[in-house]
């Protein structure tokens, strides 16, 4: 049992006064100012319903519901206080502990599913990353090792004399990736070829999420962007591979099979 | 008295074999709060592995991988067919030439007097010297190729659309940072190839409108490639480039989990 404290049973029993309600129900203790004995608790139970909200005609079908079950047998419902309350029922008319069905809660609101949550993600089909994916990345990282292994040791890495700025070979030529750009070198002026084409290259690819605005992934519906870059790419490929193999002494252009490579990678 | 005599002195006949030495050892080590702490709760190192859904995620919730991978993937995520691995190969590409490339820092010094010699005699004299600069100079070329294709692949799947746009230009950027660092590294052997190689890079690069002479200046440290260029290419290729490199590509690991994995399939 809990106990009330003295200044909250005083405060209950002037809002009772004041409603003009009989200051306790259940003929238990009614004096306000008495401590809460026992008794004394297990009787404000049911003086609380009083003043409480449930409204008289849903009590009065609860209890012609309790006394219709609770009449026969009114033990079986176990619960001590529901059999309490019956018996009071029983015994007078004055309003119960308890709402229907012996319940001391009151419903506030019903809140419908997915009303406050709303789950929009729908179940994908996943697998474990363990073993499934994890088996794959160790296999081409493995792959790759052995590759550059087997290769380094094979092929080395160029190693030509010691940089001397009296001997400039012929040709020179940049890194193979930047060999596109040397290039377009022996067709525009230096600047067009050497920063306004990358640049436009480099800020157009960053762009491009931002200029394609079709939302389509499917290739059949991105004809024009596929061929564009298809395009973009050929256009570097085939540049770096003039650069590399077919430009020789005085970046003239050779044949690789005729005079050799005149390359270093 | 024909008993044998044990090395434990308590003649029951017993002595503690190494194997078992070696699992009491073994015990002490797993009951240790060092092991505790690295290995966490759940660990398959704690309690042993044997296959289950809980265990196949508790590999990955409880070991490194948890930052790169989530536990569950897309089952298409997974076909070789789809990337063809080219991303993660960048990336272990990228720590191969770290490791590598410490290596080769052990035996360098980025001065026009001693760089060429000491490639030299790194590949002369150095126990596997050639092969890991080797290793070196073939992985950074593959590294560049690999990252060009990722983008081609990431291109062709319509992967930069929504919502994964910004890791694209993140990638854009992670493409400009790669050829900057092969670029730099190009020139630190200090042979006719890398002076005249760079050289016609950066005469390139002085053709920039408005402040070409001045970025030129900055980058070489002078008018011409000297001793100066070789240590700021130095700088630039083993600690600033790396150190950019590695935060874009945390940026980019993470947007690629964040944006909800790879790109769905076709």
């Amino acid at each position: 049992m809990t106990e009330v404290p003295e200044h909250l049973l005083k405060r209950s029993a002037e809002r009772r006064a004041a409603l003009g309600a009989p200051p306790a129900g259940g003929g238990a203790a009614a004096d306000p100012s008495a401590p809460a004995t026992a008794s004394d608790a297990g009787a404000s139970d049911a003086p609380a319903d009083d003043g409480s909200k449930i409204p008289a005609h849903l009590l009065a079908r609860s209890q012609a519901a309790k006394e219709a079950a609770g009449g026969g047998s009114p033990a079986t419902t176990g619960a001590a206080a529901t059999a309490a309350a019956a018996t009071a029922v029983a015994t007078a008319p004055a309003p119960v502990a308890k709402g229907p069905e012996g319940h001391t809660q009151r419903l506030l609101t019903v809140v419908k599913a997915g009303s406050i949550q709303d789950v929009k993600a729908t179940p994908t089909d996943k697998v474990h990353t363990w073993p499934h994916l994890l088996i794959g990345e160790f296999i081409a990282c493995l792959s790759c090792s052995a590759f550059l292994l087997v290769f380094s040791a094979v092929v080395n890495a160029p190693f030509l004399a010691a940089a001397n700025f009296n001997f400039t070979p012929n040709p020179s030529k940049a890194p193979w990736y930047f060999l596109g750009l040397q290039e377009l070198l022996t067709m525009f002026h230096p600047m067009v070829a050497g920063v306004t084409i990358p640049g436009i290259g480099i800020f157009g690819l960053m762009l491009a999420p931002y200029i394609d605005k079709n939302p389509s992934q499917k290739p059949e519906d991105r004809k024009f962007a596929i061929s564009l870059f298809t395009l973009f790419f050929m256009f570097w490929a085939v540049l770096v591979i003039i650069g590399t193999l077919f430009r020789g002494p005085g970046f003239n252009f050779t044949f690789p099979w005729r005079d050799g490579v005149f390359f270093d990678l | 008295m024909a008993r044998r005599v044990d090395g434990n002195g308590n003649g029951n006949g017993h002595r503690a074999s190494p194997a078992e030495r070696l699992a009491e050892v073994g015990e002490k080590v797993r009951g240790s709060q060092a092991w505790a702490s690295i290995f966490r709760p759940g660990s398959i190192f704690r309690k042993g592995y044997t296959d289950s859904p809980r265990n196949r995620s508790y590999v990955v919730m409880n070991s490194l991988i948890y930052h790169l991978h989530p536990v569950k993937v897309k089952r298409h995520a997974v076909k070789v067919s789809y990337t063809l691995c080219l991303g993660g190969l960048s990336f272990f590409l990228f720590l191969l030439l770290t490791v590598t490339g410490i290596f080769l820092m052990f035996f360098y010094r980025p001065t026009t007097a001693q760089a060429w010699a000491d490639i030299e005699t790194l590949e002369t004299s150095i126990t596997f010297g050639l092969l890991v600069r080797n290793m070196h100079r073939w992985a950074a070329h593959l590294m560049v190729l690999s990252v060009f294709l990722h983008m081609s692949r990431v291109f062709y799947h319509g992967a930069y659309k929504p919502p994964r746009e910004f890791n694209w230009v993140i990638g854009v950027i992670l493409l400009t940072l790669t050829l900057l660092l092969s670029f730099t590294g190009y020139l630190l052997p200090w042979d006719q190839l890398a002076l005249w190689a760079v050289t016609v890079g950066t005469n390139m690069m002085g053709y920039t409108p408005v402040f070409g002479s001045q970025v030129r200046f900055v980058l070489l440290g002078g008018v011409e490639i000297g001793g100066e260029t070789l240590l700021r290419w130095y700088v630039l290729h083993v600690l600033m480039l790396p150190f950019v490199i590695v935060i874009f590509m945390a940026i980019h690991f993470w947007r690629v989990r964040k944006d909800g994995g790879i790109s769905g399939p076709l």
